[in-house]
């Protein structure tokens, strides 16, 4: 079956291994790309601390694209607000290529939710803003100047590239808010429900297009979604969340389709299917959340 | 008045099923400038009906005409002073020149004219005071916010002081800037008359609280997401105040501005009368002390240049910020 456990033996190893065996973990932590150990959060409340997030472990391989899905509320942003550096952890920490993470940092780029863009610079300024930070003395202007076109090629934005984000759509904005991220050429990046607010059509064409730019790319990629078809079709790999407080990992799907994946020829596919019922079997059976 | 919606009966009487192109316009001329000159009619009515049951012991209180008729005569008397002015400096240059028709070796020396400001060099007078306060303390007040708008407990720290200072008003103030300029600004042959620094360092004390106040707020609601954008670019401190902080609290600081700049005229008037410098407000003041039977009417003229340049210098200000401002469709009145 693809269905396996978080606590897998791996990271049980490891949990062990931080408390008896320093040395063994610290050459687990080294061989990892992105690593999530023991990650717990809490946050000041009137009435005491609240706990958000308790002891998430999660070990993320090089180029491998993993979508955290679960139900509204459960800290999902909150996750990834801690791999960006946003939050800092109460307990645990993250390690990212042998180096703890303990500050924002552009090798982990945020697509954030509602595209972040300054609205008072063009398409092209918003990425220029992020290259002249991040290649600052690496690039040429001429490079820099390449290298912001490319980027926008990349999600299909050259055509619109001196216009300001109130003059263009909500899909072309989120396209723009992507490109900005691709251009500081991320170690891993972090999509905070990217497509959530676009009407259905325009997540699909965003989501064909950011398969084709991973297929060219292989990034390492950390997304957030809600969206059960989303999470199958993009992913090599979804992470369940229970839900709060004191959320945590419940279950972790791997998505073993071959790519490049057609949305329509994926929508009849059998295995397709599967993997589809068993992320709503444990979204709508095991942890069910009734809203009220 | 949004409330108030006044239908216009249209010439042909049944423009409320089907509006004409000729009714919509005429309906939208008597908007636009049939209801102020309306407006402006009432008040002069109701002025002039007013001022002729007030006595005062200089006389009845001047109404519309007697206003009206000020003008024309303040016009007059610019225009003799001002000719005066030019006689002044040309029979100069003839004696210049005559003397160095005489003797090749006299250096000309041409003394400036001495005679009472002129009702203009009062309005130049006032708007170089008022606008150096308002400059002066927009260079303050705009850092400052920024700082107190970046940082909770800076802000924190510093409202108490701000609260406490911004309502007081210029009259106050005006005593402690007198004596501290008499004491600091001794210089024998001084490059601005004191009664110029006094006004100036008042206006500006008063200007300073609506921008630094407004600004503040500005700048700490910049939204969050823009913040970790910053946060996740590593953006230094002096980028991010120019890439994000500024553009993002610019509506903001403008409407500090505008309140700052509209307080600074305000102020000016009362200060210029305390401080003896020569502008409107010694004008008026002067006039007050004067007492002659055309005082009143000349005090009326001061009021309504006042209100002109009021209204004038706020929207030099709306179209400055229009000119600078990034949202071009942002609706600013």
């Amino acid at each position: 079956m693809n269905l396996k456990l978080i606590f897998n033996q791996e990271s049980a190893m490891e949990t062990v291994a931080q408390e008896e065996m320093p040395a063994e973990s610290s050459r687990a932590a080294e061989q990892a790309h992105l690593l999530m150990s023991q990650v717990s959060i809490d946050f000041p409340t009137p009435k005491g601390s609240f706990r958000a997030l308790d002891k998430i472990d999660l070990n993320i391989q090089r180029g491998e694209f993993v979508s955290l899905i679960g139900h509204s509320g459960c800290g999902k942003s909150t996750v990834l607000n801690i791999v960006a550096g946003l939050y800092q952890p109460t307990e645990g920490g993250v390690i990212l290529d042998g180096r703890e993470v303990t500050e924002p940092g552009p090798e982990r780029a945020v697509v954030f939710q509602n595209h972040s863009l300054l609205p008072w610079l063009t398409a092209y300024e918003n990425v220029a803003l992020a290259v002249k930070q991040v290649f600052k003395g690496k690039k040429s202007k001429a490079e820099m100047r390449e290298w912001i076109e490319h980027n926008l090629r990349l999600v299909h934005m050259d055509h619109a590239m001196h216009k300001r984000p109130d003059e263009i759509s909500g899909g072309m904005k989120q396209r723009v808010g992507i490109a900005r991220a691709l251009a500081m050429e991320p170690t891993v990046m972090l999509m905070d429900e990217p497509f959530g607010a676009l009407d259905a059509l325009t997540r699909a064409h965003l989501q064909d297009s950011l398969m084709e730019i991973q297929r060219e790319l292989k990034n390492t990629v950390i997304m957030i979604t809600h969206d059960v078809d989303e999470a199958v079709l993009l992913s090599d790999r979804i992470v369940m969340m229970t839900n709060g407080p004191a959320a945590t990992v419940g279950e972790v799907l791997d998505i073993d389709l071959p790519r490049p994946r057609d949305r329509l020829t994926m929508a009849d596919d059998a295995q397709y299917n599967h993997l589809r019922h068993e992320v709503l079997k444990f979204l709508y059976e095991k942890q069910r959340k009734d809203e009220t | 008045m949004k409330t108030l919606s006044l239908k216009w009966p249209s010439p042909s009487g049944s423009s409320a099923s089907k509006p004409s192109p000729v009714s919509t316009l005429i309906n939208r001329l008597m908007r636009g400038l049939g209801l102020p000159v309306l407006g402006i009619g009432a008040f002069l009515l109701i002025w002039s009906v007013a001022a002729s049951h007030i006595n005062t012991a200089l006389g009845k209180f001047p109404g519309p005409v007697a206003v009206g008729q000020q003008i024309v005569n303040m016009y007059e008397q610019y225009q003799h002073a001002e000719a005066k002015r030019a006689r002044f400096y040309q029979r100069q240059e003839k004696i210049n020149a005559q003397r160095v028709a005489q003797d090749p070796s006299y250096k000309p020396r041409i003394f400036p004219y001495t005679g009472p400001p002129t009702f203009i060099d009062r309005i130049k007078t006032s708007l170089i005071t008022v606008l150096s306060g308002f400059l002066l303390a927009s260079l303050i007040a705009i850092p400052v916010g920024i700082v107190l708008g970046l940082s909770a407990s800076m802000y924190a720290m510093a409202n108490p002081i701000i609260q406490l200072f911004k309502p007081v008003s210029p009259l106050a103030w005006l005593p402690l800037v007198t004596l501290v300029i008499a004491a600091v600004y001794t210089h024998v042959n001084p490059l601005f008359p004191k009664a110029y620094v006094v006004s100036m360092i008042t206006v500006m004390l008063c200007a300073l609280w609506p921008t630094i106040v407004n600004t503040a707020i500005g700048v700490a609601s910049i939204p969050q997401d823009l913040r970790n954008v910053s946060k996740v670019l590593r953006l230094g401190w002096f980028t991010y105040v120019r890439k994000i902080v500024l553009p993002s609290s610019l509506p903001m600081m403008f409407a500090g501005l505008r309140l700052s700049l509209s307080i600074s005229w305000m102020v000016l008037i009362a200060a210029e009368m305390l401080a003896q410098n020569p502008g409107l407000g010694m004008f008026v003041w002067d006039e007050f002390q004067n007492g002659s039977s055309q005082s009143l009417s000349r005090i009326m003229v001061a009021v309504i240049v006042i209100g002109l340049i009021g209204y004038l210098l706020d929207r030099t200000m709306l179209l400055l910020q229009r000119l600078i401002s990034w949202d071009k469709k942002a609706v600013l009145r």
